[in-house]
Formats: C-alpha cells, structure tokens, sequence
C-alpha cells in the first residue's frame, strides 16, 4: 500500500506501524520506550505524530507512530508545529522527572528546551519509566521484573522486592536495553551482581571468558531445547569451531 | 431437587402466569430497602423488628416482609414503603417498626414523624408517588427495584423479566437484534456514549473466535453508585441484557469484572447467575435452542484505570491493569486479542427492556441524539441526594432543584459537576442546558458514568480541581508520561494557585500542561484528566485571579488565603468555639468576647460550624 510521510510517498505492508515504515524511509522520529526486539507500547509518547486522510473530511489528530497501524492513503505529519509542541511538552515533563538524564537533555535541546518549567521530581534517578527492561525481560522468558505501584510511585522492581521470589537469571538484557543507564550491573573475575543479587559465572572452555551465569544458560537450554552441552563455549570459539569443520568438508 | 429448567419459552411463560396468579392473592407488603446505604443506616435491624413486631402482633403469615434493591433516595434511609398502597416512610427506625404494625397496618392511621416533609414546601406527603423526588423521574430502569426481592428469580421473572430474552430467541435472528438495538439508539452508559448496536454489529462481523461479552462494574467515581444499586437491586436485568447481547453477537463466554468494594452487589449478582443457571437461562442449550452462553464474575482490586475497557480487559488476563492503545478496537481485538464485546452494567440493564418494548417505543424518550433514560448519582450540597433516573434532555435545573430539592439551605448554587473525576464544573447559566451526551461534551463537560455533583457557594473552584486532579493523580496507572508526570505538575501549579502563588502568568502554564496531556495520554484518563481544569478556567477563571491578583479565596476555603476571626457584636462569650478548637487557638473567658490566635489557628472550619451567633467570621 502506498501513504505518504512528510509529504513523501512510501510503501508499505499491512501490519506495519506507522515508525517502521518512516525509519525505513530515513525519516526520522524521536522514541523511547520503542525497540525492535519487543511489542510496541506506547508508553513514552514521544513518537506523536498528526494523521489525516483524504477521505476523513478534515477530520485530522495526533497518534503515537510506534503503535498506529499504516493504512492505504494515511497522511502523516511527523513534524508540523502541533506535533513539535506536544513532543517538548512531553520531554519537558521527562526532563522533570530525570533532570540528570543525558539523554532527555540532548533530545530536550533538540525541542529548544535548555531546562524544565516545571518542577523536578525529588531524588530523581535516570528511570523514565519506558517499561522496556520489563518487555525484554518477558520476551526472554524470565519474567523477573516488573513494574509495581501505579502513577508517580510507580517503578521498576522485582516481585515484592525480596530475594526469595527471585526470577532474575543475571542475562543483562535489562540493563542492555535500558535507553538511560538507569539499569546497571557489575562483573569482575569471579562475580557478576544486579537486581541486588551476585551470580556466579561460566567460563567458554576454549578462551576462558565469561559467557554467562549457570541460571542463564540454563534457562537457554530450556527454552532452546538444547542440550546443556552446547552452552560450554563462547560464540566466537564456537563458530571458529564451526569455521574449521566446514574448511575439512571436501566436494 | 425438582428440576426447575425452564426448557422453552412457553415453560416461561406459564411459570410467570402462575407466579403472577399467586402475587395477586398476595397479602399487604412491608418493603424495606435493602440497599448497600440503607444497610449502612441500620436496615438490618429493622427488618429483624418489623419481624418480631410482627410475631407480636400473630401476623406473621398475614403480611410480607420484602427486602428489596436500592429505591434511590439514599439521603432519607432506611426506606420503607408499605404496599400496595405506597406509603412512604422514611428514616425508619428500628423503635418505629412496631408502631408502623400497630397504627398503620392494623388501623390505617399514619405515623406522622416517618413522614417525609418537603424541604420547599414544608408540605407533608404520604405517598411515594407524591414525592418530588420521585413524581419528576422515569424510573424505567431503576422501577423494578423497590418492587421484588433482587436474590428471587421469581421475583423478576413475576415483573415481566425474561420476556424479552424469550422473545429474542422465539421471534427474532441474531441481526435482528442488533438491528433493533441499533434502531433504538442506545448508547453506553459507561461514558463513551458510543451506539451500543454499532458496536455489536462491528463485533458479530469481527473475524475470529470465541468472541467475548463483558459487562464493566468497576465503577470507580467518587459519589457514583449506580451500577452498584443496579447489580444490588436488578441483578436480572444486566444477566438478562448480556444472554440477548451474548446470543446477538455469537458470544458463549461472558464476564463481569466488578469491584471488590462492592460486596452486595457481588452476592446478589451470584446469587442471580446461580438462580439463573439453574433455570435453565444460563449454560448449554438455552431455550433448547441449542445456543449455549455462561457468565463468569471477576473481582477488581481497587484501581479506578481498570473502569478503562482495554485496562479492565488486561486485568481480567491476570495482566497489570494498564490501558492499551485501541488504533485496533476491542471489538476487533479484545480479551486475549478476541472480538470482545464490552458495556457498562446500566446499558445491559436497558437492553431487555428495548427488546420487550421495541425501539420505536423505547426512542420514544429521550432527545434527538440520546434516547431513553439516564440514572445519575445526585450528591454534594442538595437537599435530596441519591439516585435518580430521568429522561435524557431534562434540564439540569430540573434535576437539581425539582428532584434534587434545591441547595441546602437555601444557599445560592454556584456549579454542578457532571461526568465524574475527569468531567467539566458548569455554571448556573449552564442550568438549562438539556442533559445528554452531545450538549455535554459540547459545554465543555461530558456525561461520563452519570456522577452529578452540586456546589454552593462555599464550594472554591480551584480548590474543588486541585482536589480531582489528586484523585486522578493518586489513580493514574502511571504507563504515560502525560497522564503520570502531567497529573503531578498539574496537581503541584493547582497547590500554588490555592496558595496565591505563582502570578497570573501561572494560567498561561496550567492551560498548555493540559494541552499537553488532551493530545498525547495514551487512555482516556489522561487526556480527559485536565476537563476540571479547563472547564472552571473557563466558567470560574476569576476565581482563579482572585487567588493570584488578591491572594483571596471568594469562598473562604484556601487556607492559606483566608484568616478566621470573631465578630465581637455577636459573640456572647458561650465558649463553645473556645472547648471546640482542637488546637487551642481561640482565647477568652465565659460571657467575653473571644478572640482567635491566627498564628495557632489551622483554619480547620469547627469554631465556624458550632458557633450558634454567627459570630465567626472568615476572610
């Protein structure tokens, strides 16, 4: 099907979103709580963008592009002034909410906005509440973490903040996503620590770095339905493996 | 246990026969409301001693004791109407049940005190139809409940219930149905106001199965209670509607998602499903029709987000209760992605009813673009508060003071609040205004779930948005930046206002913020949070320059703003304000003049309220 971006005819598929088929298209528009690897959530309401159509009789609004499915004929404004003032109203309101968020900053000076007017939350941390860590989380299957409370309380946590109901395999793919480093985890040699819990770690049998924690690899086999076994060496040693069996393969 | 499967119709029918035959032999009726407020005014015990009185008396088996749903005038229980000639007694104590038996039942003479009098008038009434609050409503929905028994089947099947789900299976296909209800021009009680068989139309065409019904009794507005009262008193009526909708729509599962605040409503809905299934109404092979449609109840946990239907729809998946984007409509992708049907408790309610009278008859009430009627939650300071039903297209002065009974004590009116939380403040010249979906919303408010809430003159505007704006602050589920951080900065500008702080400048911030949050908050909760706002800077804006330009608060209510001091001329030195301040703040001995220590003062209202000389005065 055929709309048009900004003026700018494109092509696109039933089922797509209106964000996947402009960054295809090189237009671009600002999101935050959108990744490739997970459902679209709408949750950040950055990627607004004005929609109308020849047969809407004028009839014209704004829409969030990550979750609106393309339509034959759509008309999407990605950057007209209604579209630029609701996005600085709401990344001035971020902004208030994770003042030190470098990332709010640089997209705020992109909206003109140098520093909030509104109030800033106090103690504020760098989370903005985009719930990708908690997506990622469910797609893996781990399902540790959660969102809990509702409104201003609401925050990220595990289940009832005890180490008991711990889900958490230590697979980083929260703090790995997580748009503000708000996530963070350390490692050194022996030990790798986040969510307030320490993992042990398993060594690649060929080169000797970390490729994981027993939790996580386990729960890769599970879901894989292979064997342990497999997960005993790095990607790169296995695919060097990989590399010299086909190199002895002769036609 | 005999098998009471009402197989067809006709079965019905002949039962309803026999019901009415038995009704008629009836004896004299005591009906005691037994609504969730005339419970809380100590009904209970007075149906225990209308009972005893009765034993007394040895006429147990001559007259019926019937507790009943909620008859709406809430302001005035517990509420007893002796039947059938409809007298009306109210604030009926358990003391007075026995002079009710010995003066009234056994020699038809009035109990006066039990007598409502009308606040205007000063007139005494006997009757309930007499009643104001009462002769000016429709009660087409509301009607049946002070006339059965709401945990009997029986009951409801007597009053003509069930008919029309046999008339839809006898006489009608699936698409007639909807097209009646289309014709009738429902539309959802709820607060979309959407048309009810569009809806359904676009559900039944939805490719895809099982289809879902749901029936949305979260009800979450402060002061709202009617489909509490529905489901209380009419449990019935919503099953009813909901097997019709179910049967029109190709539905086999049905779900009420109610609050766990609401625990009567939740017995006697069970009770109903369960009376229900065991004749035959519910589960397989319904009317031996071989349509098959079971209701399932679901217990909300007290968040109010989960009133919105995609919210209500992941609660009910056992998901956290946040509201989805709805690009896709729910009656295309729904409950576990399914074409899912969803309306509130009052429009299954009505939907029996277009079904037995037609949709000519049922349009017959109502305006051009609302038909049928409405029940709203009259609250806040009228004298006759409660629920009442009327025609859609009554004027809000109606409602307010011909039913409503007027302001209490005669104060001037200043504002009604329709809608609920996220509703609009309209002024007094707004009082004549039609009351239906469109002129609503295009006044700057909106009908929203029914709420109505009344405001006098000592009711600050600002102050009354600050307050909602905290409900929806505390209620927001926090998913979106506008709702969650947009509630917060709004809720903190509204704090300045009532403080005087922030200059006039402040408005100019309050109204792009709710600009803001219009546009981009993902559910209906957001965008429709900043309408308080909006709609008192529009009607009351100087009350809003009063705080900033004056630093004064006209209806006395700011604390910052407003100082309590005693008008020496009328003080009489009683010292009750001085025993009364819970801070100590008023100083002077018996039969001298008092004074009130502004600095220790907290400007709670006491001295104000128990001063009998007017001597207090507030600034």
């Amino acid at each position: 099907m055929q709309l048009s971006i900004d003026g700018k005819s494109v092509t696109a598929q039933t089922g797509e979103y209106i964000l996947q088929v402009a960054q295809r298209n090189g237009i671009e528009i600002p999101a935050l709580c959108h990744h490739p690897a997970v459902e679209p959530s709408g949750a950040c309401r950055l990627c607004m963008v004005e929609i109308t159509h020849a047969d809407w009789g004028g009839w014209k609004g704004l829409v969030t592009a990550c979750l609106y499915p393309v339509q034959e004929g759509l008309i999407v404004s990605t950057a007209n002034e209604k579209v630029r003032k609701v996005r600085a109203g709401v990344l001035d309101l971020l902004l208030a909410r994770c003042p030190e968020s470098e990332l709010i900053q640089n997209l705020s000076r992109q909206y003109g906005i140098e520093k909030t007017s509104f109030i800033p939350r106090p103690e504020p941390d760098l989370c903005i509440l985009c719930g990708l860590c908690v997506r990622i989380c469910e797609k893996i299957g781990a399902s540790a973490i959660s969102t809990i409370g509702r409104g201003i309380d609401k925050i990220v946590s595990v289940p009832y903040e005890t180490e008991e109901n711990y889900a958490c395999i230590g697979c980083l793919a929260c703090a790995t996503i997580c748009p503000t480093g708000e996530i963070t985890f350390t490692q050194d040699e022996q030990t790798r620590s986040i969510w307030g819990r320490n993992f042990e770690l398993v060594y690649c049998e060929d080169c000797g770095i970390a490729i994981g924690t027993p939790e996580q690899l386990k729960h890769y086999s599970e879901r894989s339905g292979l064997d342990m076994s497999y997960f005993t060496k790095c990607d790169r040693c296995r695919n060097r493996e990989a590399a010299a069996r086909f190199a002895r393969i002769t036609f | 246990m005999k098998n009471s499967k009402l197989t067809s119709p006709e079965k019905l029918a002949r039962l309803k026969g026999k019901l009415l035959k038995q009704r008629q032999k009836q004896r004299p009726i005591i009906t005691v409301c037994a609504g969730t407020a005339c419970v809380a005014c100590g009904c209970v015990p007075l149906t225990a001693a209308f009972r005893e009185a009765l034993k007394e008396n040895g006429l147990e088996d001559k007259i019926e004791i019937r507790t009943t749903g909620c008859h709406g005038f809430c302001e005035r229980g517990p509420l007893v109407v002796l039947q059938p000639e409809g007298i009306f007694y109210q604030q009926v104590k358990p003391a007075d049940a026995k002079s009710i038996i010995e003066q009234t039942i056994q020699n038809g003479e009035l109990v006066e005190k039990l007598l409502y009098r009308d606040p205007q008038t000063k007139q005494v009434l006997t009757h309930e139809k007499d009643i104001p609050f009462y002769s000016k409503q429709m009660r087409l929905i509301f009607g049946m409940n002070g006339h059965m028994d709401p945990t009997s089947i029986h009951d409801y099947i007597a009053l003509g219930g069930y008919a029309a789900l046999a008339r839809s299976f006898l006489e009608m296909q699936p698409e007639d149905i909807i097209e009646e209800v289309k014709k009738s021009g429902l539309r959802g009680r709820g607060g979309g106001g959407f048309l009810t068989g569009k809806k359904w139309a676009t559900c039944r065409k939805a490719p895809g199965e099982p289809k879902y019904i749901i029936c949305n009794a979260d009800e979450g507005d402060p002061g709202a209670f009617m489909d509490r009262s529905l489901l209380e008193g009419n449990p019935h009526a919503v099953v009813e509607g909901m097997i019709i909708g179910a049967y029109a729509i190709g539905s086999h599962d049905g779900y009420v998602y109610v609050r766990h605040e609401y625990p009567l409503a939740v017995k006697n809905l069970n009770i109903a499903i369960e009376a229900a299934r065991e004749f035959g109404l519910l589960g397989e092979n319904i009317f031996s029709s071989g349509f098959d449609f079971d209701i399932k109840v679901s217990r909300g946990g007290g968040a109010f987000v989960c009133g919105e239907s995609t919210a209500l729809m992941a609660s009910l998946e056992g998901k956290i209760g946040e509201p989805r984007a709805k690009y896709i409509h729910t009656v295309t992708s729904g409950l576990w992605g399914k074409p899912s049907t969803l309306n509130n408790v009052e429009t299954w309610a009505n939907v029996p009813m277009i079904i037995e009278k037609g949709a000519d008859e049922y349009a017959k009430v109502g305006t051009e673009g609302s038909k049928g009627t409405k029940v709203f939650a009259l609250t806040g300071k009228v004298n006759n508060t409660g629920l009442v039903e009327v025609p859609m297209g009554m004027t809000l002065r109606e409602i307010v003071f011909d039913i409503g009974g007027g302001i209490i004590e005669n104060r001037p009116f200043k504002a009604v609040q329709t809608g609920g939380p996220s509703g609009g403040c309209l002024p007094e010249s707004a009082l004549d205004m039609p009351v239906d979906f469109d002129t609503l919303t295009e006044i700057g408010s909106m009908m929203g779930s029914g709420g109505l809430i009344v405001m006098d003159n000592l009711t600050c505007m600002v102050d009354l948005a600050k307050y909602f704006i905290h409900f929806l602050q505390e209620e927001s589920c926090g998913k979106c930046t506008p709702c969650r951080e947009g509630l917060r900065q709004l809720h903190h500008m509204l704090e300045k206002v009532t403080r005087g702080e922030g200059g006039v400048e402040i408005l100019d911030d309050i109204e792009r913020l709710c600009m803001v949050m219009e546009n981009a908050s993902l559910c209906a909760l957001g965008s429709s949070a900043p309408n308080p706002v909006m709609s008192t800077l529009k009607y009351f804006r100087n009350e809003y320059l009063a705080h900033l330009e004056e630093q004064r608060c006209p209806a006395g209510v700011c604390k910052d703003l407003i100082t309590y001091s005693v008008i020496e001329e009328n003080c009489t030195g009683c010292v009750v304000c001085k025993r009364a301040c819970p801070v100590d703040a008023i100083e002077g001995e018996k039969k001298e003049v008092h004074k009130i220590n502004s600095d220790i003062c907290t400007r709670c209202g006491i001295c104000l309220a128990v001063c009998k000389f007017d001597a207090i005065f507030v600034e």
